[in-house]
């Protein structure tokens, strides 16, 4: 990749870096040039080898070979601590940020305003408090931050890089649990950064944002540099390309004719099913074959609509019925007994057990319907990861690895495995598509409709609403924990599901601003 | 996330503890006994401040026991055999102990190590190396000895609030200040919190292990020292078990055994009920004084039921979304 006119003075260099973990080789040769003042994307498929890059460069791992220069000056951080102090701050994929502390000890960590040897516990809420205002929230910063939702926490992290005032900003798929609105500030504040001379190094899957924000990207595939492209000339199927190494299969197939689904059969239905303080009563009916998509901004409920469902959480009013029969969802053990399944949103707090296989998470849950006296043998284990392994094309292929080392995209994958191999009658899905690259993303929307074919009831929660549009039959709506409407055959489109979102929204939005 | 509401339950244990002492020998409530109670308790007090740091940030010290036998020792050795004088032997044995616990953190983070394993062996170094030194009691004489047993601050009521009761309390104090109000103490809740977490956050997470551990073995030496004044001996088998003591204190006080939350105050307080138990057995004069430890047994299952239950409960919704089966 030589460049010798290039345009900005390179802020940080990276050349020749490699990087293997025991027998897998996660970097080869891997050069990344980051301007001064630009907004550089980092993409390639789940597995590719950005985290792995990134923590190279900081220094989280060591590195078999290269260099990194910053500024010119060779730099060679052995931890996190020394990344930051040569003035390369990051927000790591996997949110790192103590739920013990409070938010405002966990933005200020190890840089607290102090005197006389004492920490000024006034003065740094104070600037906590407004530090995150610029973000748009407004919390208790003296509470614990594991009080908060993933989303609040993952801002909190992002606040904290940004207000290290580094010249190196890297953040690695910061966007991944933020909704719309929170990642247009997001984006506004980084590009007040870049304006002010600072480099900022974005991981995202989600290609509309990239295009959005970015100047350049560096694509990766399987460990080696594929090349680096100013966006602005850069067709999206040329970029697909370059990140895939193949074109991407038409997906967006149309849904089956609407209609016809009238007739199909029951297999939940919630009657003025609710919880005081949590989700107003809603109805809720799920047919076999039939997919329902829950929209609505985050934190209007909808996560608490499928934990309601699934058992997870106790409802306080209303009925459940399972194929017609009245059932007490009380625990997640109800609803996997009534063959429910729940993938939830954030996968590292909520499932995946890092330390064991990949094979034994897919049986887990398997395991777990089947009681433990009746074990599954080790051959039935292995055809089940394999199935999966292929359907899902988890990479590496290898059912014996443990699941903490997969890149953060496959750990998504592994745990929609683990739901699939119970056989449900109905599925939830959170998020599925979250930290999921183009490619797999687009097999997971194909597996939705295929599961639907097969006679499953799916409720899936996006806030992508090109994708719920895509493979939903209804689309139930939800804002300020009340189910608001519900849309069904033509009616669904983005056009329609924005308008019931924000019908009243105009002032909401105002008043968080 | 400092732990208010155990502690909460502590003091209220103590307080209703010991009005139904008082109930039974209305003796008990008298400033003469709170202030013996203080005294023969100091030494806890001091290790158990130590071990709240350790605790806190997820970690655990089973050498202070044997820290404190050593210094005992060592104290009486150098003070009573090799003629130092009493301040040098005791800046020197801070030293020591004070390289011992850094060596013990150091040990633990570089070769990651369980804090439990490591300490465990320091517990029998220091255990072993002290009956190297001496395996009999060797009494002190020394005439900083009588006069620091002699001073006492008089308090209303016929109490006396003796010399290694005052260091105590300023122990105490000292811990509950490092803790809440320095980045030091902030880095050990964040600890606590998760080491790698801490780490990427760029605490110096090796730094503050070893730093960690040194002040737990320094108090521990602090505490010998005390306990050599308490005694006026030095003896290798002295303060056995004491680590144990004090990390019930510490669990009892409400600080959670897995790291990351707990305080200071509540230690000493989980110290205090430690010794309203044990005065009260001596008042009775029937029981035996292993009742204690049965007491204290009950106080530890209680409180660590109820830290579960209260962890529970306290998880909020959010953060409650467990996978289910998982
Ligand atoms: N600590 C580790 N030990 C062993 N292998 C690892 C480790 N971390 C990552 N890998 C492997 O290195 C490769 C690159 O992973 P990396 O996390 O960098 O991917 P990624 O591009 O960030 O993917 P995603 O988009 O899913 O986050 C993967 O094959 C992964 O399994
Ligand atoms: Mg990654």
């Amino acid at each position: 990749m030589e460049n010798s006119l290039d345009p900005a003075p390179s802020l940080l260099e990276v050349r020749g870096i490699s990087k293997s973990f025991g027998a897998v080789r996660a970097l080869q040769e891997v050069d990344f040039t980051l301007r001064a003042g630009e907004i550089h994307a980092l993409l390639g498929e789940n597995g590719a080898g950005k985290s792995t890059l990134i923590k190279v460069i900081t220094g989280v791992f060591p590195r078999d070979a290269g260099v990194v220069r910053l500024g010119g000056e060779e730099v060679a951080p052995r931890s996190a601590k020394a990344a930051l102090q040569a003035g390369i701050a990051t927000v790591y994929q996997e949110v790192n940020l103590l739920p013990n502390l409070s938010v405002a000890q966990n933005l200020f960590l190890d840089r607290q305003p102090m005197r006389f040897g004492i920490v000024r516990e006034g003065e740094m809420r104070r600037r906590a408090k407004a530090l995150l205002t610029e973000f748009g929230l407004d919390i208790d910063v003296a509470a614990p931050l594991g009080n908060y939702s993933v989303a609040i926490q993952h801002v909190t992290a992002i606040a904290r890089a940004v207000d290290l005032s580094a010249r190196v900003l890297i953040l690695d798929e910061p966007t991944a649990s933020l909704d719309r609105h929170e990642v247009e500030i997001l984006f506004g504040i980084m590009r007040q950064l870049a304006k002010r001379g600072i480099g900022i190094v974005f991981v995202s899957h989600f290609l509309d944002q990239v295009y959005e924000i970015s100047d350049r990207i560096t694509v990766l595939r399987n460990g080696r540099l594929v090349g680096e492209r100013e966006i602005a000339s850069l067709p999206r199927l040329e970029l697909i390309r370059m990140m895939l190494g193949r074109e991407l299969a038409e997906t967006t197939s149309a849904r089956a004719a609407v209609g016809e689904h009238k007739a199909r059969e029951i297999c939940a239905s919630f009657e003025s099913y609710g919880k005081a303080g949590y989700v107003a009563p809603f109805n809720l009916e799920l047919r076999h074959g039939e997919v329902v998509g829950l929209a609505g901004l985050l934190g209007s409920g909808r996560t608490e609509t499928a934990r309601l469902v699934f058992g997870a959480e106790r409802a306080d009013g209303g009925h459940a019925r399972v194929e017609g029969a009245a059932v007490r969802l009380q625990s997640p053990r109800d609803g996997v007994r009534h063959g429910f399944g729940y993938c939830p949103e954030e996968r590292k707090t909520d499932g995946i057990v890092a330390e064991l296989t990949v094979r034994e998470n897919i049986v887990l849950a398997l395991q777990a319907k089947r009681g433990l006296h009746r074990p599954l043998s080790r051959r039935e284990q292995d055809e089940i990861a394999r199935r999966y392994v292929k359907m899902l094309d988890i990479r590496p292929p290898d059912a014996e690895r443990p699941v903490g080392l997969l890149s953060g995209g496959n750990q998504q994958k592994v745990l929609l495995a683990r739901w699939l191999a119970t056989s449900p009658r109905l599925l939830v899905l959170d998020e599925p598509t979250r930290g999921i690259d183009v490619g797999a993303h687009a097999e997971i929307i194909r597996l939705i409709r295929e599961l639907c074919d097969d006679g499953l009831a799916l409720l899936v929660i996006s806030s992508e609403l090109d994708e719920i549009v895509t493979y939903s039959d209804r689309v139930v709506v939800l804002r300020d924990r009340t189910h608001v409407e519900e849309l069904s055959g033509e009616a669904i489109d983005v056009t329609n599901i924005l308008a019931a979102i924000a019908a009243d929204g105009a002032a909401m939005q105002e008043a968080r601003a | 996330m400092k732990g208010l509401p155990p502690v909460l339950i502590t003091a209220v244990v103590l307080v209703a503890g010991f009005a139904l002492c008082a109930l039974q020998f209305p003796n008990i409530a008298s400033t003469r006994v709170v202030g013996n109670l203080l005294t023969d308790n100091a030494f806890l007090g001091i290790v158990a401040t130590g071990m709240t740091f350790v605790i806190i940030s997820g970690g655990i010290d089973l050498s202070v026991g044997s820290v404190i036998g050593f210094t005992t020792v060592f104290v009486a050795l150098a003070i009573e055999r090799w003629g130092v004088p009493p301040l040098v032997a005791f800046v020197a044995i801070l030293a020591l102990s004070a390289a011992f616990g850094a060596a013990m953190g150091a040990i633990i983070h570089v070769f990651d190590l369980p804090p439990f394993i490591v300490t465990l062996a320091g517990m029998f170094l220091a255990r072993g190396a002290s009956f190297l030194l001496s395996t009999e009691s060797v009494p002190i004489t020394a005439p900083v000895y009588a006069s620091v047993s002699d001073f006492a601050l008089r308090i209303p009521g016929g109490g006396r609030l003796t010399a290694i009761a005052i260091i105590m309390l300023a122990i105490v104090i000292g811990g509950v200040l490092l803790l809440r109000l320095t980045r030091f103490g902030a880095n050990v809740y964040a600890l606590g919190g998760g080491r790698a977490t801490a780490s990427l956050m760029g605490v110096a997470v090796g730094k503050m292990t070893v730093k960690i551990y040194m002040l737990s073995s320094l108090l521990a030496g602090i505490a010998g020292i005390v306990f050599s004044f308490y005694t006026s001996a030095g003896y290798s088998l002295s303060a056995v078990g004491v680590e144990l003591d004090s990390i019930a204190a510490v669990v009892i006080g409400g600080t959670l055994l897995t790291g990351g939350q707990g305080s200071v105050i509540g230690t000493f307080l989980g110290v205090l009920i430690q010794g309203m138990i044990q005065t009260y057995i001596n008042f009775d004069g029937t029981l035996s004084s292993w009742w204690t430890k049965i007491a204290t047994g009950v106080l530890l299952f209680a409180f660590i039921a109820l830290q579960q239950g209260l962890v529970a409960l306290a998880r909020p919704p959010a953060a409650k979304r467990a996978g289910a089966v998982s």
